[in-house]
């Protein structure tokens, strides 16, 4: 049957951030573009990058440094990439186990998770660790090249913690880290919703610090496509620009998150309880059983200009990869970086201004 | 092959795990299967030993992993894609130093032909760094054709269970037509059949419908 819609078929990992994705394919707004959105759920990052290198999808739901990555060949089935749009911003949280959180606390940490006092209470508890020759604190990130690896170590580094010294950090999937943590194989981790507040409700864990508290409105997932799709494709991938961008602006709207959370808690998306997708879908979060927080900008989703990436996001999160010694820097690759994360083609999908000052970026450490 | 020659040394600590019998045909490859289906790891397995491997060894859990894979020290690891723990072990192929480092099987994406393969039949391979890629080549063809084979079991299996619902589906019909109407069973088939040409629809479906409709007004169902 021909519908006459271009067929598009996206990867994705089950988290609340693919809800833009998700809104785009369920509400209508791809097929008012002419797109038949098809979106086919993925267990691991390592999965997404291979399937869009051999083709099996056309876009897929990115860790935003991961097409950085595979355009400068550090991982493999590395191919050039591109991220023409910014899929969410913020949303992940630092968890840490409930007796770590006790330490902290004892150690002066803000309940309501200011990272520069959770940050500085942890290094306390770590030099006391030292002290008591005891072991080192294991904390998990999603991925390598991910917003949250990143986010771990700019926090803990801040507060004179060597990321690669005094704590240990491994890989994990999201979804077992509540479990880890409960089971004491780590003591916190770094993850977006609906992980976080999977643990608190366990009453195994406590939100320390969060994304949109160490660096505001920084994005954490990309659309991902391949600059040979992209250029194969250009009037196809304009439209989905545009239906993604209205999906999103839906997203953002408050009345809509509780069918938003409805429709990503089905067994076909999240298959979650609803309970726990809301929280950050409405902003208030549950640092623990008894401290709540509304916190609106927890996770944001915006189309418009909001959702447009920049040349300076790349540019940061390749930063980060020479930082923690995953890249070399050469002036090729920042300029590759750059590239990767070019606002043009959202900017002409979605007909606006074609050039606006990069964004002004305030980490939490920073006067 | 120092890798090899180390492999195969650094194997007799993994005997407990798995016992191997080493009967001179091995290659002195040492293959780690790690599938939580266990059916689709016996085949795969079956196959490797068939093919004259005898250093395989299968994982079905993900605890202590790590561990596993520093004892094992393998030097070919088939995961399934279906495995949620693959950046977990890529992250820890990458740092870890307990572990000779694996590499993915594809990393000079010069066979794109064999990558496809894999991703394809939902597999993929490492590889420890340095060992020569036609030494594993027949290994990895050989998990794509057992991965294959296994999807299309999986399939017909699947397709023998909707029809053997079907079936039931319709007998159901048949049996609320031929008691309410009166019918004999064969005249209940026509109805149905029919009904389902005169809409353009499958009996199945026509007869999800009546024994939906029938359950609904209280009938028998």
């Amino acid at each position: 049957m021909d519908t006459g819609l271009k067929p598009v078929i996206a990867g994705y990992i089950p988290l609340l951030d693919s809800a833009v994705l998700v809104a785009a394919a369920r509400m209508g707004f791809a097929e008012r573009e002419g797109v038949s959105l098809k979106l086919v759920r993925e267990t691991s990052w390592a999965n997404i990058r291979d399937r869009i290198a051999v083709g099996h999808f056309d876009v897929a739901h990115m860790l935003a440094p991961m097409p950085i990555a595979a355009s400068l060949n550090l991982t493999s089935l590395a191919v050039p990439m591109i991220a023409p749009m910014l899929l969410g911003l913020g949303g992940n949280a630092i968890t840490v186990s409930a007796d770590l959180w006790g330490d902290m606390a004892h150690a002066g940490a803000d309940p309501a998770g200011d990272p520069a006092s959770t940050g500085k209470a942890l290094a306390q508890v770590i030099a006391m660790r030292r002290g008591g020759r005891q072991r080192l604190l294991r904390f998990g990130v999603v991925h390598p090249f991910s917003g949250h690896a990143y986010e771990l170590r700019y926090w803990l580094a801040a507060a004179g913690i060597d990321p690669d010294k005094d704590v240990e950090i491994s890989v994990l999937a999201p979804p077992v880290m509540a479990d880890a943590l409960a089971e004491h194989q780590i003591d916190g981790y770094c993850v977006g919703e609906p992980w976080n507040t999977a643990a608190v409700a366990a009453g195994t864990g406590r939100i320390a610090t969060y994304k949109q508290a160490i660096w505001p409105d920084s994005p954490e997932k990309v659309l991902g496509v391949t600059r040979k799709w992209a250029d194969s494709n250009p009037e196809t991938l304009s439209a989905l620009l545009r239906a993604l961008s209205a999906a999103a602006d839906w997203c953002s709207e408050r009345e809509n998150a509780e069918v938003l959370a409805g429709v990503l808690c089905e067994p076909e998306f999240l298959g979650c309880p609803v309970e726990i997708c809301l929280p950050a879908l409405t902003g208030q979060m549950q640092f623990d059983q008894s401290t709540s927080r509304q916190i609106p900008d927890f996770l944001t989703f915006a189309g418009g200009a909001k959702a447009s990436p920049t040349p300076a996001h790349g540019r940061w999160f390749f930063e980060q990869m020479v930082r923690w010694s995953q890249a070399g820097e050469t002036s090729a690759s920042v300029r590759e970086a750059e590239s990767v994360f070019s606002s043009d083609l959202y900017r002409a999908a979605l007909g606006l201004a074609a050039s606006v000052p990069d964004p002004v970026f305030h980490l939490f450490d920073e006067a | 092959m120092a890798g090899a020659v180390n492999g195969a040394a650094q194997h007799f600590g993994c005997m407990k795990i798995s016992p191997a019998h080493n009967n001179g045909m091995s290659d002195g490859l040492s293959i780690l299967v790690i599938d939580d289906n266990r059916i689709r790891a016996s085949i795969i397995e079956q196959g490797l030993r068939d093919a004259g491997h005898d250093q395989v060894i299968l994982v079905h859990q993900m605890d202590r992993l790590v561990r596993q894979i520093a004892d094992i020290n393998p030097d070919v690891i088939v995961i399934d894609l279906e495995n949620p723990n693959r950046d977990q072990l890529e992250h820890m192929f990458q740092v870890s130093r307990a572990v000779r480092r694996p590499i993915a099987m594809f990393v000079d994406r010069s066979d794109s032909h064999s990558i496809e393969a894999a991703v394809d039949a939902g597999v993929s391979a490492y590889i420890v760094d340095g060992l020569k890629r036609e030494r594993v080549k027949p290994i990895l063809d050989m998990a794509i054709s057992r991965f294959r084979a296994f999807s299309k079991l999986a399939e017909e299996l699947e397709e023998v269970r909707t029809e053997l619902a079907d079936r039931k589906t319709i007998d159901r019909a048949k049996g609320i037509l031929m008691k309410s109407k009166g019918l004999s069973e064969q005249e209940a088939y026509d109805l149905l059949r029919r009904t389902a040409m005169n809409q353009s629809r499958k009996i199945i479906e026509v007869a999800q419908s009546l024994v939906i409709a029938s359950g609904l007004l209280g009938g028998e169902a």
